[in-house]
């Protein structure tokens, strides 16, 4: 069972965060861009191994945690309908909107389903004829290709009574989006392994080059995420800006050219609002024109939501890396996975969520960077 | 959400035209779309997302990566309730 112990061994991870110390010769602020990378960082207490003046800043790869407000309250408009059967993954369920969640709509009666796959959707439409069966479509590139798939089936098998409930987004334009913005901190990204493992890699480089940052794509065991910092940090130390790839034994640069041309053929690329972020251009995705039928979107003619979010939350300077968790004086307090306040606080692999499902909301500042601090007080 | 998880492939099966697969995650045995990895054979090990083979992986690399999600409790989604239908047609 050696292999199981390899991406754990401690002494592996010692020599890894030995060579940052010994080549690290002054501060880096290093973002992580995927929710689960984030959840195992602060699981694993990857941050406090790693020397002080190397800063983890969380991003935006939480796909629960950017779906707008006004796109979970369409969801709930939709699903309160008598004739709908609302088709959800398990972690939407949980996700307040202006009025109550998923579940308490279930609760109330509402047709609520959780699925494991989207094809799930096409067995229900089959057997319920009478109903409208209709999927909430959220997601990174990972998710993308099985949701196209369930759009793709449903018109090659002429399967009319389901839709899908767009809201797609993109990693890159978020990275460029961070980069553009003039309180930017971050300089150099730990890329998300397993949406690399559908897109390959390439759509990396001319950010990298253009904004001169460090790329290093990573998975998100402890290990990966150990050497996926001393690919970023040699890369800064040494002036280089490339994309690299920690997490070669699962992706290639040219990824999963299959799922690609599916996801191509059935969406297209739009312009998306990011909860906390707000509108990024071509960031996301929407069903192409042929497929109109199955949107939502069109179908129930959701009027436009207005929504309204705490002004004292800070979520989107968290998922944009300039501020952490602390820095949020209703973090732990007024804000709690049970009662959460914005975008980083409603999913599990949410920044300030992950924060507080490891006891981090106990201490005030458990941060041991005087670095940290410093390089906070620099902005 | 955007974490895969890794299984065996212990079956293959033809369903409406797609090509399946039974894959067993731990003690767990769920269905998955093998149209984003076609060449998969019974044997192989792949990474699973929301239903759909999308990498195939070694063993190693499959049984570590399992550990890792069960211990961050990732593995809920392998629970959410199946959708039964007519018996899938077998393959060879």
């Amino acid at each position: 069972m050696k292999y199981l112990d390899e991406y754990r061994n401690g002494e592996l991870a010692r020599k890894v965060v030995g060579e940052i110390r010994r080549i690290q010769t002054r501060p880096w602020v290093i973002m992580e861009v995927c929710g689960g990378q984030t959840h195992s960082i602060v699981k694993h207490g990857l941050d406090y191994l790693l020397p002080e003046s190397i800063e983890l800043v969380h991003g935006p790869g939480c796909p629960v945690c950017v779906t707008p407000l006004e796109m979970i309250d369409k969801a709930h408009a939709i699903a309160r309908r008598p004739e709908v059967i609302f088709c959800s993954f398990g972690d939407m369920l949980r996700v307040p909107g202006s009025e109550g969640d998923l579940l308490m709509l279930k609760s109330q009666g509402s047709d609520v389903r959780i699925v494991y796959s989207p094809l799930d959707c096409l067995k229900i439409a089959r057997a319920n004829p009478e109903k409208k069966i209709v999927f909430f479509a959220i997601g990174f590139e990972t998710t993308a290709p099985a949701n196209a798939m369930l759009v793709w089936r449903a018109r090659e098998e002429g399967v009319k009574n389901v839709s899908i409930l767009v809201s797609h987004v993109l990693v890159p334009p978020a990275i460029a989006a961070i980069l553009q913005s003039p309180q930017n901190r971050v300089q150099g990204f730990l890329g998300p392994g397993h949406v690399c493992a559908i897109m390959g890699y390439s759509e990396y480089e001319p950010i990298s080059a253009r904004y001169k940052v460090p790329i290093a794509i990573t998975g998100f065991e402890p290990l990966d995420l150990l050497e996926g910092t001393l690919m970023t940090v040699r890369q800064l130390e040494a002036g280089r800006a490339e994309v690299e790839n920690q997490y070669a034994r699962v992706l290639t640069r040219d990824g999963n050219r299959p799922a690609q041309k599916l996801v191509n053929s059935v969406f297209e690329v739009c312009d998306r609002k990011w909860r906390g972020i707000g509108s990024i251009p071509k960031s996301g995705y929407k069903l192409r024109y042929e497929f109109r039928d199955h949107d939502a979107e069109r179908l129930f003619e959701v009027q436009e939501i207005d929504t309204k979010e705490p002004a004292i939350c800070i979520s989107g300077q968290i998922l944009k890396g300039i501020k952490k968790p602390h820095d949020c004086p209703a973090f732990g307090t007024q804000c709690t996975p049970q009662r959460p306040l914005g975008a980083t606080m409603v999913s599990a692999e949410g920044a300030c969520a992950a924060y507080y499902a490891y006891g981090r909301h106990l201490k005030k500042e458990p941060m041991p960077a005087a670095s940290g601090t410093a390089a906070r007080s620099a902005v | 959400m955007c974490l895969a998880i890794p299984g065996k492939v212990i079956d293959l099966f033809e369903q409406r035209g797609l090509q399946m697969a039974k894959v067993q995650f731990g003690g767990i045995v769920r269905e998955a779309c093998l149209e984003y990895v076609p060449d998969t054979q019974i044997g192989n090990y792949v990474l699973v997302h929301v239903g759909f083979a999308i990498s195939k992986v070694d063993e190693e690399e499959a049984a570590r990566t399992y550990k890792l999600l069960e211990e961050m409790d990732q593995l809920t989604e392998l629970s959410a309730p199946s959708v039964e239908e007519k018996p899938a047609r077998k393959v060879g």
